[in-house]
């Protein structure tokens, strides 16, 4: 079923691939800066096109909230998760591709093992249990009925049938009776919950659109879930879930004040922080070395408060000073530890924690991507790189994708790092100008980058390299500046930079990647962003009341029509 | 039938019809050689497995001058003198790219294990050690064991792009995971079934009992991934099913002992000291049973190694180091070129080190080891260094033999024909084969 849709012509050139940067850089330059100018002023949502129903994966932050939400934060998950696949970009498009590996399945029941135990343990069943068996050696039908009750919606994201609850029930049973004691039985069914496909992935179901012939919506429950782990990173409360069994989230004012509820509420920190934390690639931490030697104050301490300390800001700017978007790429703000100020060199009067602090002006650090959690990642481990730091903020900031290098290229002229002929960053990647085949690309990092060659690998202020000055100018297309703070201005500046976000934002919520059809809406979510002075919170608000939010296309992504949920599609039989 | 050697039938098979056919293991011809029985008269199970070092070699420390089997060891290759009669070298088989981008230490991997080249990680064969575990690897406790070695959180495992097998990276973890709980020691004196399991087992039972209503609601490229699901789910039955028998008594199997806290990171001798330990773990599982697949990667692809206080690493160094003017190559690359042939070795030491029926463990294992790239300065995907290592008699040892640029696929092809799967032709356009690589059959 196609659906009539607007063909505004657009300007939008999305994911910009450089990738005829070899030979001209130039013009795919001014095509990002090109900006646009759709003729389309007015800020109404253009016509919903939506995607396929999803069935994403719960990320490990999104697993330990729910746990957290569910039952309580105190309660342990002995689980190793592994890390996420990475698509298009992001974490979260990944949790709509990734498989389900022996391994995966593996510390799910780990995890499941150990929550359930705990859950059914003396400590914690007066709390967790919601009822009290007549005694521990007798089946108890009322009980395992209402603890089957209490926790299957809320671990299934929906209400389930008496019919559905039975086997749930059924466990119960059978745990009791084997190892004669009820709350035995109560974990087995609780294990049997937690490792089912219902709570470890949120399969989307559809129903037909009753305004829109042909269009296809999220049902309430699935409303609800994209809705709460978009906006709080976690599973939906039972507020959001009474008032999706109630309809409500079919109608602007019932979607409206849920929105609103859980914007003001303190889990959406975690909503943001969730978004950042994948944006910015910081799974990567995990993979992070630097050489003891040459960097002596890097640890895994200071790794995890690298992150910290950019997240602290983030949500700082965004949410606690409702600050622009843009203002994350020039403020000095920041917050420090001991450890963090002894990289930095700072004084840091707090003994544990965090305090807040300032960058001074004199060493030009401004914004998070002059943060060790932006400078440390984007390096070797013996040494900085004004190359890939630079692809980073193409990449992660703008949208723009840098291809890589060609496969049969000679860096050796590049020399060795300590050689007293090129001494600094700049001399040694001078030579890759007066090789074409890499002239091109690194036009396009090297500039940025060079522009924090002052912050050494790990991200200390630097003046000097093997002795010899930095020389600190660079550009970004076409603005010149030769300092960090030139930079962070630029960036701040840059036409990309809201696009960028409200693109990956909305990418991020919906956990797939946009389609050509929804460039008018992405044009729409960019004005919507710029009338509402960049502010963060509101665009999220912006996207999850618009109707496209959980519209769902009659068209897949890659042409052919999708089988819709609603429907009974005869299976195939995989032996 | 008592007059046919294994040997003839293999031959045969492979040759005569061309195409590939399953190579079971006979029971009748194995009971004639006697070395396929263990002491405990089970037989001995083959195990398959990968090894993988990053950033290629120096073509003229590593190829022998000669093909055949009495090849010179080259400089590189003399840390293995002990092994060289395990060992079939494969020099000159290359990644066919077909106009694919070439997305530098990826796309030569994953075409090795895959058959097909492409531009990044989105892999569309599941890897040749996925095949295999799909065929011996069901009846175990793991279907397979990946480990990583330098502190790098992947592997080149994948069931499909979004379906990654992640590796160990910690000795800790996994000591845990294979020796913690749920581990049956067949060295314990008694064996008492836990009612926990057998209820354990039920409920995930249950879990698939939810497959086909589910199967129903959703689009077909996520049935594929709901099938993957449930297909996890039957594998951890299977693992719980395993505690529920009294496990097999194993010949001088003894449970080692928790290693000790490492530096896990790139540092050259931190990842060789992690590298062996994990090493050796993994051969006490195979011993054991535990799984008969495993993957093990030294160094990524892109190989962070280093040595301590310098400033670049192992991968940086194979594009920015000069040539040493007297000896012809990167230095410092050759150094980590080197080190790396040692780890391979210390590997095969820990294999070789279990005895097992009258030889020991790594006869009874076909191990394939390979690198990302062959040239990594050029990230040349021709002519990328492979070894095949044991291979309990399925395949010829000793041997060294130039690919003259076939296809890599063709090594590919081989050894699942060795491990006994039914494939005729792998890989996908030029790397499409159906030619065994009839030299390797003894």
């Amino acid at each position: 079923m196609i659906v009539a849709r607007s063909v505004l012509p657009s300007c939008m050139t999305r994911k910009i691939r450089l990738s005829v940067c070899f030979s001209i850089a130039s013009i795919c330059l001014a095509g990002a800066l090109n900006g646009c100018n759709s003729a389309d002023e007015t800020l109404a949502e253009p016509t919903p096109v939506g995607g396929p129903p999803l069935m994403r994966r719960l990320t490990e932050s999104q697993y330990r909230a729910t746990i957290a939400d569910i039952f309580s934060a105190e309660i342990p998950i002995a689980a190793r998760f592994e890390r996420g696949v990475r698509a298009d970009g992001l974490l979260a498009i990944g949790t709509s591709e990734a498989g389900m590996s022996p391994f995966s399945i593996e510390q799910y029941d780990a995890a499941a093992r150990s929550v359930a135990s705990a859950v059914v343990s003396e400590q914690w069943r007066k709390q967790l249990v919601p009822c009290r068996p007549q005694s521990e050696t007798v089946f108890d039908e009322g009980c395992a009925t209402a603890f089957v009750e209490h926790y299957a919606p809320r671990l299934m994201r929906r209400t389930l049938s008496t019919q559905e609850l039975q086997p749930y029930i059924e466990l119960v049973r059978r745990g009791h009776r084997q190892l004669d004691n009820f709350y035995e039985g109560l974990k087995f069914a609780l294990i049997g919950m937690m490792m089912s496909p219902e709570f470890l992935l949120r399969i989307e179901n559809t129903e037909p659109d009753t305004e829109m012939p042909g269009l296809y919506q999220l049902d309430d429950f699935s409303r609800a879930t994209r809705l709460s782990y978009f906006l709080t990173n976690s599973t939906p409360d039972s507020e959001l879930l009474r008032a999706a069994a109630a309809g409500e989230l079919k109608t602007r004012e019932g979607l409206a004040g849920q929105v609103d509820r859980l914007i003001a509420s303190p889990r959406f920190e975690d909503g943001v922080r969730a978004f950042f934390t994948d944006m910015l690639e910081f799974e990567l931490f995990d993979d992070l070395a630097k050489d003891p030697v040459i960097y002596p104050a890097f640890n895994s301490q200071v790794a995890a408060e690298a992150q910290e300390q950019i997240l602290l800001t983030i949500t700082d700017q965004l949410i606690g000073r409702n600050a622009d978007y843009r203002d994350l790429f020039i403020t000095r703000d920041t917050y420090l530890t001991r450890d963090l100020g002894i990289v930095y060199r700072l004084p840091v009067a707090t003994r544990k924690g965090w305090e807040k602090s300032e960058f001074p002006q004199d060493t030009g650090r401004a914004g998070i991507h002059t943060t060790i959690g932006f400078l440390a990642l984007h390096s070797h481990p013996g040494r900085s790189s004004p190359t890939l730091r630079g692809k980073a903020i193409r990449e992660v900031f703008l949208c723009q994708e840098v291809p890589d290098p060609p496969p049969n290229v000679n860096f050796s002229v590049v020399q060795e790092p300590t050689s007293t002929n090129m001494p600094t960053a700049r001399d040694r990647l001078e030579e890759h100008r007066t090789q074409a085949a890499c002239a091109g690309c690194h036009k396009i990092m090297d500039p940025l980058g060079l522009t924090l060659e002052n912050f050494d690998g790990l991200g200390a202020y630097r003046t000097r390299e093997n002795g010899a000055p930095i020389d600190s100018s660079g550009s970004l297309d076409g603005t010149e500046f030769n300092t960090a703070e030139g930079l962070a201005q630029a960036l701040h500046d840059h036409p990309e930079t809201p696009r960028c976000l409200v693109e990956k934002m909305y990418r991020f919520a919906v956990g797939r990647d946009t389609v050509w059809e929804e460039r008018p809406y992405m044009d729409y979510l960019v004005k919507m962003f710029e009338a509402e002075s960049y502010r963060v919170p509101e665009l999220m608000r912006t996207i999850v009341l618009s109707r496209n939010f959980f519209a769902i296309s009659g068209v897949r992504q890659y042409g052919g029509e999708f089988q819709n949920a609603g429907l009974n599609i005869p299976m195939e039989e995989t032996p | 039938m008592k007059n046919l050697s294994r040997r003839t039938v293999l031959r045969g098979a492979l040759k005569g019809a061309g195409v590939g056919v399953a190579l079971p293991f006979l029971n009748c011809f194995l009971d004639d050689s006697g070395k396929a029985f263990a002491g405990t008269g089970q037989r001995l199970p083959m195990r398959f497995g990968t090894w993988i070092w990053g950033c290629g070699f120096i073509p003229e420390l590593w190829i022998p001058a000669s093909t055949g089997t009495d090849y010179e060891l080259p400089a590189h290759l003399l840390p293995l003198e002990p092994y060289r009669d395990r060992l079939a070298l494969l020099s000159g088989f290359d990644v066919k790219l077909d106009g694919v981008p070439n997305k530098p230490h990826i796309t030569g991997c994953f075409g090795l294990r895959t058959g097909i080249p492409v531009p990044d990680s989105n892999v569309k064969a599941p890897t040749i050690d996925v095949l295999v575990s799909d065929a011996i690897g069901r009846n175990t406790r793991f279907k397979s064991l990946e480990i990583s070695t330098s502190g790098i959180q992947r592997s080149y495992s994948y069931r499909s792009a979004g379906s990654p097998n992640p590796s160990e990276i910690s000795p800790i973890a996994l000591y845990e995971r294979i020796f913690g709980e749920g581990f049956q020691d067949p060295g314990a004196a008694s064996f008492k079934p836990d009612t926990q399991d057998m209820i354990h087992h039920s409920v995930l039972s249950a879990v698939s009992d939810d497959r086909h209503r589910l199967m129903n609601v959703v689009g077909a490229e996520d049935r594929a991934r709901l099938d993957e699901f449930f297909t996890s789910i039957r594998q951890l039955e299977q693992q719980i099913a395993l505690q529920l028998e009294p496990p097999a008594p194993i010949e001088n199997f003894v449970k080692p002992d928790a290693p000790p806290q490492l530096t896990l990171d790139s540092e050259m001798g931190n990842v060789m000291e992690t590298h062996r330990i994990m090493a050796g773990l993994l051969a006490k599982a195979l011993q054991c049973n535990q799984t008969r697949v495993f993957n093990v990667l030294f160094s990524d692809t892109t190989s962070n190694l280093r040595r301590p206080g310098t400033t670049t690493t192992h991968h940086t160094l194979t594009h920015e180091e000069p040539l040493d003017p007297e000896l012809g190559h990167q230095r410092e690359v050759a150094w980590f070129a080197r080190e790396s042939m040692v780890a391979w070795r210390e590997f095969l030491d820990e294999l070789a080190g279990i005895p097992e029926g009258d030889g020991t463990l790594l006869d009874n294992c076909l191990v394939l080891a390979h690198s990302d790239c062959s040239i990594a300065k050029a990230h040349a995907v021709e002519g990328i260094p492979t070894m095949i290592a044991g291979g309990g008699g399925l395949l010829r040892t000793g041997v060294h033999l130039a690919g003259k640029g076939d296809p890599i696929s063709r090594v590919g092809l081989t050894v699942q024909q060795a491990m006994g799967l039914q494939v005729e032709r792998w890989g996908s356009l030029s790397m499409e084969t159906n030619r065994t690589i009839t030299e390797l059959l003894s």
